[in-house]
């Protein structure tokens, strides 16, 4: 008999009294009535309690913005479907300006090697939805954000976020997310706890988490 | 497919690996005792997390709603296990993993090695997982030539120290920040002997130790905190993104996940996501959640495999009164608050699985026959600390005192003479079954006092009654039994004490 069928012939056994499938309970909050304005309130509140810097600006103004965060880097790396807009105030290479960025485009047809995305000093992506109860962003490879692998290696990450995308519990949040898609949920900058239960921001993942939320 | 069992039922087949003490419990837990480094670690670290984990559970209005929706949604799960799992595996399977079995831990680490040498690497990288543990799968490798990389802070200390995890969350728990560095210096190649000894500048070391591995890793191997049947999707909860980069790096993953951590729906996720942080670090959220199903083209590793393990599951789950053990999703909550790991640590339990929840798993995995394991359910107080902590309700007081006597009658029948527990038990059938056999014994009582002797405290009483003496001492028995009083102040010679007649059955009608 095979791993697979033996494993399920003892699973059938061991359940040979046929234990009832009990109804499931959902009386959560599954969704909620927060304003857009506290919905902004609390995830700005605890992003900042997880050590992220959260900037938030009409979306005109998103640009310039941008432009400053990234003033000391002289390489940053984007999806292919980041809004091209949102980049229009950079000094981009090629351009002449003075203190000149170089932008590098990934995509899944074209994709930059784990050394490129090493030697990077930021990357900027988008975000699929964010929970505000939670301080969560996530993302879920859509042509905003990129492959995975770009959010991970480059020791910052510029995450812009439209206030749009904020609810507030994550019921909610998962409710606008396809399963399969990759997905990564990003509650601060990476940490750890393991040495006496201090709280360290920055290990392997990025460790500067700026977060952009554009109203 | 249906659920129906037509067969004939098998004997539950036990695991193996490390889900087994090397000595008793009771003998383990003495020698951890006199560790004080271990026991001032363990009391600020489960006083921390409890702290912080009071805090965030008080937070949210629905916490109890969420809990009762969990532990519904394990049960039905269990309940409808196979039909789940193949669900599980033609979805996953449809998007381009490969589902692997494994009866035993044996089966597993060989699949596992089997997949590692087709890619020809000798050299793997590892997010911490329980169930690589429980399978010994590092050690099983290391003796195939390969070896495997722990990147999880806590582990890679661990694993460095050729030591073993204390805790589940927090692995190397045990260990202050100046054993760390002196770990780090000793077993590190280049690492700057002017290293100080502070949290953030030894993160940092292992930052650069590690980073080379994960940026060129061919391999990697996880475990998985849930698996949806519904869509195929694995799930790995983390917090330094050491996870991240094992799962999106590699050309090559393999993952080992018991049968028991699916989920029959994405929707069900929702649920439990908000369960594990708050119960399990104490936050809100933990950093990173990374959630995949099968390949995606061009996105991270396109070689995915899933290893589902067994490994005394199915004996675990034929257990009808212990089977919600299954439910456990490894939070840590039920160790933080429990008097005795506090004081004992992980080690003393010898299995993978310490604390309240391992005190039962452990035994339902590998049989309460086995010895080493069989004084398990006994290291409890029965308090129910546990019970109240668990986000998936698991009643873990009732489980410690089933198995107990699970263990009471099986060494009876391996015995076939009565021991010494069956004697006194039948005494004591003898005794409380009429006053007046009680009274007959309560004469004694004066012996009694005069073996305390002028200290007034017996301090060693013979054969199984050793035991409770050798930690604690019993305070010499009263010149004379409440019911002698009662008959001396009331008079009337053999007169009932309140609430009993003559023949010592508690009479009805004296209760309001
Ligand atoms: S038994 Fe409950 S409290 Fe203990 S680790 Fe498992 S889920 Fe957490």
């Amino acid at each position: 008999m095979s791993a697979r069928e033996e494993i399920l012939d003892r699973i059938k056994s061991a359940l040979r009294d046929s234990p009832a499938v009990p109804q499931i309970p959902r009386n959560y909050r599954r969704e909620t009535d927060k304003t857009a304005e506290q919905r902004l309130g609390q995830l700005v509140d605890r992003l900042e309690d997880y050590k992220a810097n959260v900037f938030v600006v009409p979306a005109a103004g998103a640009p310039a913005r941008l432009a400053e965060l990234l003033a000391g880097c002289a390489s940053i790396v984007v999806p292919h479907g980041l809004d091209p807009q949102l980049l229009s105030a950079l000094p981009r290479t090629g351009t002449g300006d003075a203190g000149t960025l170089a932008v590098a485009v990934d995509s899944p047809e074209r994709p930059l090697t784990v050394a490129a995305l090493d030697a990077v000093d930021a990357v900027v992506t988008g975000a699929a939805v964010a929970v505000s109860e939670t301080g969560t962003i996530m993302l879920d490879g859509g042509p905003s954000q990129g492959r995975r692998i770009i959010s991970l290696v480059p020791d910052r990450h510029v995450c812009v976020l439209r206030a749009a995308d904020i609810v507030e519990v994550l019921p909610e949040a998962m409710a606008r997310l396809e399963a399969t898609a990759p997905q990564t949920w990003i509650s601060g900058p990476s940490a750890t706890s393991d040495i006496e239960l201090e709280r360290v921001e920055g290990v392997h993942g990025p460790r500067t988490l700026d977060v952009l939320i554009l109203t | 497919m249906s659920n129906t069992f037509l067969g004939m039922p098998t004997l539950p087949v036990f695991g193996r690996g490390n889900l087994n003490a090397t000595e008793p419990f009771p003998q383990a837990a003495h020698r951890e005792l006199g560790n004080a480094q271990l026991r001032a670690n363990l009391g600020h670290a489960t006083h921390t997390i409890r702290d912080k984990r009071l805090k965030v559970v008080a937070e949210l209005p629905d916490w109890e709603d969420m809990r009762d929706a969990g532990s519904a949604i394990k049960n039905a799960t269990m309940a409808q296990l196979p039909a789940l799992l193949e669900q599980f595996e033609a979805n996953f399977t449809a998007r381009g993993g490969t589902i692997h079995w494994a009866r035993d831990a044996q089966e597993a680490n060989e699949i596992a090695t089997a997949l590692i040498r087709e890619t020809g690497e000798t050299e793997v990288v590892k997010v911490k997982s329980m169930a690589t543990q429980e399978i010994g799968l590092n050690e099983y490798l290391e003796g195939q030539g390969i070896s495997a990389l722990e990147t999880d802070l806590a582990e890679l200390i661990v694993q460095l120290d050729h030591d073993k995890p204390s805790h589940i969350l927090v692995p190397a728990i045990h260990k202050n920040r100046s054993q760390i560095r002196e770990i780090f210096l000793r077993e590190m190649e280049d690492v700057d002997p002017a290293l100080g000894n502070e949290p953030a500048r030894l993160a940092e070391t292992a930052r650069r130790h590690l980073r080379k591995k994960f940026l060129s890793a061919k391999v990697a191997v996880s475990g998985a905190n849930f698996g949806l049947a519904d869509t195929g999707t694995l799930a790995v909860v983390e917090s330094e993104g050491n996870g991240r980069m094992c799962l999106t790096l590699p050309e090559t993953l393999i993952t080992v996940m018991g049968i028991e951590k699916l989920l029959p729906s994405w929707s069900d996720l929702e649920v439990f996501m908000q369960l594990l942080p708050r119960s399990s670090t104490g936050e809100r959220m933990n950093p990173y959640t990374s959630l995949w199903t099968g390949t995606t083209p061009g996105d991270g590793p396109q070689n995915v495999h899933l290893v589902l393990l067994d490994n005394g599951r199915t004996a675990a789950l034929a257990d009808e009164m212990g089977r919600t053990a299954l439910n456990c999703i490894r939070c840590s909550a039920c160790m933080n608050v429990c008097p005795v790991y506090e004081r004992t640590g992980g080690h003393a339990y010898g299995s993978t699985y310490p604390g309240p929840i391992g005190a039962i798993l452990s035994p339902l995995m590998t049989g309460i026959k086995s010895e080493e394991n069989n004084s398990l359910p006994y290291a409890s107080s029965l308090c129910g600390a546990c019970f109240d902590a668990c986000p998936v309700k698991i009643n873990i007081p009732e489980i410690l005192v089933h198995l107990r006597g699970e263990d009471v009658d099986s060494k009876r029948a391996k015995a076939k003479v009565p021991t010494q527990t069956d004697l006194l038990m039948k005494g004591a059938e003898w005794a409380f079954s009429a006053g007046s056999r009680l009274n007959l014994l309560e004469k004694g009582l004066p012996a009694g006092r005069l073996a305390a002797g002028r200290a007034k405290v017996i301090k060693k009483l013979p054969g199984i009654g050793g035991k409770w003496t050798q930690s604690r001492d019993i305070p010499a028995p009263p010149s004379q039994s409440f019911r002698q009083w009662w008959a001396k102040e009331h008079g009337a010679p053999n007169a009932a004490a309140p609430g009993t007649t003559g023949e010592g059955t508690i009479s009805e009608g004296g209760r309001p």
